[in-house]
């Protein structure tokens, strides 16, 4: 029979099932954001406006994570359908910062492709489009944005939306035509494509996935 | 008060009214906003999603730019929650995480720039003109009152959760907005779900979810027999405006509650002309509720002809 090596450098840190845990601490920036002390309450997901609509509610998902099962964390909505709202940030009584997690596991799933497989896979597009003309001008284009985004997902509603809600903005001058510009795109173009570089090299130097 | 203005991408067009409401109070507030230079979008919640670091250098770079203007510990005004929150919590983070400040430096110096954590405090302006203006100086400038107007004060979630650098007011039941409000001589009404989403990006990715969260907004406060919202955050206005409509269909419902900013309503009570306050933007018309307080905001524009077919798709200079 094989056995486990027990963990010689002394820390919880070795158990395999633990290694996805370890990975989401990493990846999360502002300090610890002690998804460790997690004790399942549930104030999260009794908090949650939009936990309804979730495969796993907030405190299911961090369970699992807990007990390793990085496939079915990273192939669910819960984190797309994450609000941004905080209000499981500031009740947390472990002050997990729950927010952070759900982004982190966001970028965890774009970049391993899980999201495909997820009830809400077009959100990340959504996310990439808007980013797109971000570094393209330096500002956001809604217009641009709008009918790219519909326009791949929902060719249908997109002319209706357009037809609606898309010429009452226009009317109404609530909507650009052209996108902005900053004045400086190249100072920004080159720190976001060191940034992206730097983020590279963190993710080889962590063991992870370049 | 001198202050470093950041406006977002928001208040150039969509949320224009808010931008030019803001310019028009300042003024009579003693406020002198001086706009950060050249710069660029704060990310939203949309660049977090995809690259952490990026979206640090993205936030940061409107830091250090802000820096170069700051002389004398200005603080830094964000119109728009989103924004405020990217900005206050960039600084607080990388105050906390140090390698991830020295990333994030080495990152800027691509471009020659170079951010100091701690040196940039971002506050929201609501919270400025609370707390450094004050509600005496602000009830002194009153000369309309707002009696009659029946006003539910929403707040969305990024100005009071979770405060990165200060908590200004109770994360769950703020009441400085209401205040104000009231130092204008509106009639504040109960609006529990003051402080609940707006749905934020969600009316994108699945609007089934965010109609509901918009719903239960819109229930309360007609509930309270609001005649207007009032809203600090050019997304919750555009969600809470533009959406309406697509409320009504799905819930059957007849709502017809305009969603003005803080700062329109401030205006009018300081006797500003209605014209400069960037009334009519608004999908849900606001004059009936403004004839209560006496007010006849501008005749909106006429209805545009659009050419047989044509729908508005953005026109893209380097792809003519």
């Amino acid at each position: 029979m094989a056995t486990v090596p027990f963990p010689t450098d002394g820390g919880a840190k070795v158990i395999p099932r633990r290694l996805f845990m370890r990975e989401i601490l990493e990846d999360t920036p502002g300090g610890d954001p002690r998804l460790e002390m997690c004790i399942q309450c549930g104030t999260c997901s009794g908090s949650c406006p939009s936990g309804a609509d979730m495969d796993y509610s907030p405190r299911r998902i961090f369970a699992m994570i807990e007990a390793g099962m990085r496939e079915e964390v990273l192939r669910a909505n819960t984190f797309w359908y994450c609000v941004s709202c905080y209000y499981c940030f500031v009740r947390c009584p472990q002050e997990v910062k729950i927010t952070d997690i759900m982004y982190t596991l966001k970028r965890k799933a774009i970049r391993e492709g899980y999201y495909k497989e997820s009830s809400a896979s077009e959100a990340p597009d959504f996310s990439e489009t808007f980013v797109e003309a971000v570094f393209k001008y330096g500002r956001s284009f809604e217009l641009g944005l709008a009918t790219r985004y519909h326009l791949r997902h929902h060719p249908i509603d997109a002319v209706k939306m357009a037809a609606g809600m898309g010429l009452t903005m226009l009317r109404k001058g609530r909507m650009d035509l052209t996108p902005r510009r900053i004045r400086d795109l190249d100072q920004l173009q080159a720190i976001l494509a060191r940034a992206k570089e730097i983020a590279r090299e963190e993710r080889v130097e962590i063991g992870g996935v370049a | 008060m001198k202050y470093n203005y950041y406006p977002g991408c928001s208040l150039e067009k969509n949320a224009s009214a808010y931008h030019d409401s803001t310019m028009a109070i300042a003024g009579p507030l003693d406020m002198q906003f001086s706009e950060v230079d050249d710069w660029n979008c704060c990310g939203a919640i949309e660049l977090i999603a995809i690259d952490k670091m990026q979206a640090y250098a993205l936030v940061t770079r409107n830091l250090a730019q802000a820096q170069k203007q700051t002389h004398n510990g200005e603080t830094l005004v964000a119109p728009c929650s989103a924004c405020f929150l990217n900005l206050s919590k960039c600084d607080a983070y990388l105050v906390k995480d140090e390698p991830l400040a020295a990333k994030v430096n080495d990152a800027l110096s691509a471009g020659g720039l170079h951010y100091t954590p701690g040196t940039v405090k971002t506050r929201h302006l609501l919270e400025v003109t609370v707390n450094d203006v004050g509600y005496e100086q602000i009830a002194a400038q009153v000369k309309k009152p707002l009696h009659n107007l029946r006003v539910a004060a929403y707040y969305g979630c990024l100005i009071v959760r979770p405060g990165f650098l200060d908590k200004f007011d109770d994360p769950e039941y703020p009441t400085s907005l209401d205040k104000l409000m009231q130092t204008l001589g509106a009639t504040v009404v109960d609006f529990p779900m003051k402080a609940h989403c707006c749905g934020g990006h969600m009316t994108q990715i699945s609007e089934k979810v965010a109609l509901d969260l918009i719903h239960r907004l819109l229930k309360n406060a007609a509930d309270y027999q609001a005649d207007v919202i009032v809203t600090i955050c050019p997304m919750c206005q555009l969600n809470l405006d533009a959406y309406q409509e697509n409320v009504n269909k799905a819930y059957g419902t007849k709502y017809n509650i305009p969603i003005l900013y803080f700062t329109q309503l401030m205006g009018l009570a300081f006797g500003t002309p209605p014209e400069q306050l960037g009334f009519g933007k608004e999908f849900i018309n606001a004059a009936p509720a403004l004839a209560k307080i006496g007010v006849e905001p501008p005749k909106p524009a006429p209805k545009a002809k659009a050419a047989k077919g044509a729908l508005p798709l953005p026109i893209m200079p380097e792809e003519d």
